[in-house]
């Protein structure tokens, strides 16, 4: 198969540009990694990604491609190997319907979360704790939906980037979502999922990333008042 | 093998019309069951514990929810009239637009077909925004998917028929003839296609719900 040029624009701080890496690196891709500065949007970025102007946007021979689910769904697509998604239809369409509800109901409720106070990050919270029960109740029912160590799939690095980020986001946002006692089956997940070297080898130091959740918080706060 | 396909949804939504017309262009015959969304069948809320919404794809008794993932399943499980393109870059712009659709055009859309007085001028322009990014993408083909129709068509019919039975019963016009002419060609190629005309809800149905929504909306006031 020819080579393909492949770049990556993304930044350090994000799980859904993490999803992707992880993705890469399953199929063994080589690729350029530019860095985005979020404050001050590059030309480059708002030309690859003009709709959303969101990283990470994946660019291959010069087109791009944004939205990190359908990022991950053609790097599947694309280089055959090591398959990341499952290979039974009916399985895809479980982990994809897991995927979307962890974005939705998780991911977009906890930035909710980060970026409110009062009754409404409140209210956010709430939310988030009851999707989380729902994971735990029904995400682990059958032992096949989900298996990290196992192997790392579409569903794992989905549920693994978020589950990675939370603690930060947590601590630099003062609320608390996830009790490892209320959700054991995620939380022993969860433990599992960490220690993946591929997880383990370029995880963003806690510290750093908790400091930028503060700041930015601080900031989009300041700017809605 | 003989095939069990039974698709529960409601006459008026656009997501379990999305279901039968992929099952349609398949040529899959199924076994429609109608809900009630104030009484939900046992059933339902079996298959779809999570969400507990139609529609649900039923497939040799396995379940399958949300629209959009239900025609990729469907697409994936019967190979014939592809709703989705080849080329792994294609198929990816298929499905950024899908998704485009769901959450980005129809809730602003939305937003401005219901929208009050004061905020129409806002809502009307997010919706335009979208809208001019969404024709864009038709530029020079028939439909979204080229010269079949495809998985972002099918997604989209929200907006040719939805949006536009909606707007008229409502009294706006948010899917203006003249700014979106592109886009109008589209809708009336696709609503001229006998599959999609023959699984649309009656239109006066739909319109009379509507014009009841926007009569209640006043009344509130």
């Amino acid at each position: 198969m020819g080579e393909v040029e492949v770049k990556l624009l993304g930044s350090w701080m994000s799980p859904f540009v993490r999803r992707v890496q992880w993705a890469l690196k399953l199929k063994g891709v080589t690729y350029e990694y530019l860095e985005e500065d979020l404050k001050k949007k590059s030309p480059r970025l708002l030309n690859y990604n003009p709709i959303h102007k969101k990283i990470p946007v994946l660019v291959i021979d010069g087109k791009p491609i944004a939205e990190s689910p359908v990022i991950i769904e053609f790097i599947d697509d694309m280089w055959k190997h090591n398959p990341i998604l499952p290979i039974d239809p009916y399985e895809r369409s479980v982990a994809r319907f897991w995927a979307k509800f962890i974005d939705e109901k998780l991911s977009n409720v906890v930035r909710m979360a980060l970026f409110s106070e009062g009754e409404e990050q409140e209210k956010a919270v709430k939310e988030s704790i009851e999707s989380f029960e729902i994971v735990e109740r029904e995400l682990f029912k059958e032992k096949t939906l989900i298996g990290a160590g196992e192997g790392i799939g579409y569903l794992e690095i989905i549920l693994g980037s978020f589950c990675t980020w939370l603690p930060a986001i947590e601590e630099g946002a003062g609320f608390k979502v996830f009790d490892s006692n209320k959700f054991p089956l995620v939380n022993k997940w969860m433990t599992d999922f960490l220690e993946l070297s591929i997880v383990k080898e370029d995880l963003p130091p806690r510290d750093r990333l908790v400091s930028y959740f503060q700041q930015i918080r601080h900031f989009v706060l300041a700017t809605k008042k | 093998m003989a095939e069990e396909v039974k698709v529960f949804g409601v006459w008026g939504s656009p997501f379990s019309c999305r279901v039968k017309i992929a099952l349609k262009i398949k040529g899959i015959e199924y076994e429609y069951i109608e809900e009630d969304l104030q009484n939900k069948s046992s059933l339902l809320l079996k298959y779809n514990p999570v969400h507990k919404k139609i529609p649900v794809l039923l497939h040799n008794g396995k379940p399958i929810v949300e629209s959009l993932l239900i025609i990729e399943y469907i697409d994936e499980t019967w190979k014939d009239n592809p709703l989705l393109p080849q080329d792994p870059h294609e198929r990816a712009q298929a499905r950024f637009w899908a998704k485009f659709v769901d959450e980005k055009c129809l809730p602003s859309l939305w937003k401005a077909c219901w929208a009050e007085e004061v905020e129409r001028e806002t809502a009307m322009g997010e919706a335009w925004k979208n809208l001019e990014l969404f024709e864009r993408e038709l530029e020079g083909k028939r439909f979204f998917g080229g010269e079949a129709i495809g998985l972002v068509d099918i997604a989209a019919i929200r907006i040719a028929f939805w949006i536009n039975v909606a707007q008229e019963a409502i009294g706006v016009e948010i899917l203006n003839k003249e700014k979106f002419f592109i886009l109008w060609n589209w809708i009336d190629e696709l609503l001229g296609c006998s599959i999609i005309k023959e699984n649309l809800p009656p239109r006066e149905k739909l319109s009379a719900y509507y014009r009841t929504r926007a009569a209640a909306a006043k009344g509130s006031k």
